[in-house]
């Protein structure tokens, strides 16, 4: 089954066009990520997924749903934290939930639940400027898992951290996402998280931004993004990958 | 600050406030017989005992408590009410850019007119009450807080917004659990600079006109000659102004409690 589904969407910006013909599905359980060179409209399409910008012509859809506003059962995750100052980290995970409406009780029990998973139990009632960068965006992810949606959307969620921080962070994403069934769509930069996090992986062209390939990666163990890094078969896809981004010439 | 907590105070925050205490006996003494001893005249600067007597004696005879009453509900009626049109206004206009754009040449000339220069037009049109002297105060306060809460609005995040949005938020929502809350850290410091300036508003339009008032009070001690009565109109005047600054930074304190000390401290 199609969780979320690009059919020939295109994007412009005035005269400019950022994305076009765009089609892709991802189904459900199934962790995509999106690669391609800065500007090429990655983020574009993730804010078309969220329902958040309108496509100027196209479709999106979410469980076979098109697309208009933003849906509950999508949610997503920048590399800004967007914690709010004002809240202590657990009323910073159950903002989403406060907006859906969901009880006090109930939404601050399932805050709790999910920052204890997400090793920050200490934490809860300290404000954001009390963290680190890398405990602000466990505690933004908290934050997109409380809506507990079935879709996620993440736009470079670790690019911000250091290599270690990131790689931890990387291995409890990819964790959770598998012991949930979570569907996700990461946007990165990162050759080696987009191999090491992902089921299949998009590869996008300059601007005009569309998608030039697909590479699934035939790596066991999705749920342990640590263990992959580890696999031989890693530095093949990544000469795979640097050949289509053309990074060699850019440098030459 | 309670006498317990005086007790429980750090060492060394217990001996600043030790040393302030003593600096203000320092200070009090020199008033008494510094400009004695410098040769100063008392119709220049009178000692301060002679400015309590004066007090003393126009709590008595001038119904002093009376006046600095009305000056002092003015002024609270007038931040109040120029507090909240500021709050208004700063939010509309943040939200609405063409609304801005198209009202920013009147704003920006009717915040750079000197505000106090309303005063005898206004006691024109509502003459010797207490109205024209809320109004320049509300004039007054009106535009440091809708200047900083439109600046607020302006510098949101839109990714928060947005955030917020993607849970499905609606703009009611995006506005009290996001917007408000961002813009009252700027709202506060504009609050700070409104309540020094509530009273030199409420004090011109008393000086302009009218038989109420610690400024109606003041104007009659310059007539006089009486340099003791002009000190302590000042001084009530200045305790007003305090008094609302001191109700400001203690409300401001409970409601920014989140942010970090240092960010906090600059009083
Ligand atoms: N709101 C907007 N108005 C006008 N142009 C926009 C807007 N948003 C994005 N663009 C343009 O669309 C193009 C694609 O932007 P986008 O942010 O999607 O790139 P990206 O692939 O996410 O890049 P990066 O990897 O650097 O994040 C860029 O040229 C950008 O300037
Ligand atoms: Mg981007």
């Amino acid at each position: 089954m199609k969780r979320l589904e690009f059919r020939n969407v295109t994007k412009r910006f005035g005269t400019m066009t950022a994305v076009e013909g765009v089609s892709l599905a991802i189904a459900d359980g199934e962790v995509v990520s999106l690669i391609g060179p800065s500007g090429c409209g990655k983020s574009t399409l993730l804010n078309m997924g969220s329902g958040l910008d309108p496509a100027s012509s196209g479709e999106v859809l979410v469980d076979g749903e098109l697309v208009t506003k933003p849906n509950k059962h999508v949610a997503f995750m920048l590399q800004k934290d967007l914690l709010l100052p004002w809240r202590t980290i657990v009323e910073n995970v159950e903002l989403g939930q406060e907006i859906q409406g969901v009880t006090k009780a109930e939404r601050r029990q399932r805050a709790r639940d999910l920052l204890v998973k997400c090793r920050l139990p200490d934490f809860i009632d300290h404000y954001p400027h009390q963290l680190s960068g890398g405990m602000r965006q466990r505690a933004a992810l908290a934050r997109t898992l409380a809506v507990d949606p079935t879709v996620l959307l993440m736009d470079e969620p670790f690019s911000a951290l250091d290599a270690q921080t990131k790689m931890v962070l990387q291995q409890d994403l990819g964790r959770t996402l598998a012991d949930t069934r979570k569907t996700a769509l990461l946007i990165t930069h990162d050759l080696v998280e987009a191999i090491a996090m992902s089921d299949r992986i998009l590869v996008m062209s300059q601007r005009p931004g569309r998608i030039i390939e697909e590479i699934v990666v035939e790596i066991a163990d999705r749920d342990s993004p640590m263990k992959r890094r580890q696999h031989p078969k890693v530095a093949g896809y990544i000469v795979q990958l640097m050949n289509l981004l053309q990074i060699e010439q850019a440098a030459a | 600050m309670s006498a317990a907590s005086l007790l429980t105070m750090q060492p060394n925050v217990r001996k600043m406030v030790a040393g302030s205490a003593l600096l203000f006996v320092l200070f009090l003494a020199f008033w008494q017989w510094g400009p004695g001893a410098f040769g100063i005249p008392e119709f220049i600067i009178p000692p301060a005992s002679d400015v309590w007597k004066q007090f003393l004696r126009m709590v008595a005879k001038d119904h002093l408590l009376f006046h600095t009453g009305i000056t002092a509900m003015q002024v609270g009626v007038g931040f109040v009410l120029g507090v909240l049109l500021g709050i208004l206004c700063g939010f509309a206009l943040g939200m609405s850019p063409s609304a801005e754009f198209v009202l920013s040449p009147y704003i920006l000339a009717l915040q750079i007119a000197p505000k106090v220069a309303f005063a005898p037009l206004f006691i024109i049109w509502f003459g010797y009450t207490v109205y024209p002297k809320i109004l320049v105060c509300v004039l007054i306060v009106f535009f440091p807080v809708m200047i900083n809460v439109l600046g607020a609005v302006r510098a949101l995040d839109p990714d928060i917004v947005r955030l917020a949005k993607s849970f499905t938020a609606n703009r009611l929502q995006v506005f009290w659990k996001i917007e408000f809350p961002a813009a009252l850290p700027p709202l506060f410091a504009g609050l700070r600079i409104a309540a020094t300036l509530a009273v030199i508003g409420v004090l011109v339009g008393e000086l302009v006109g009218g038989n109420i008032g610690l400024g109606y009070l003041l104007s009659v001690g310059e007539g006089a000659g009486d340099t003791a009565a002009v000190f302590v109109t000042i001084i009530l005047l200045t305790l007003i102004g305090i008094a609302l600054y001191g109700i400001v930074v203690a409300i401001e304190s409970r409601v920014l409690h989140y942010l970090p000390a240092r960010a906090r401290l600059a009083t």
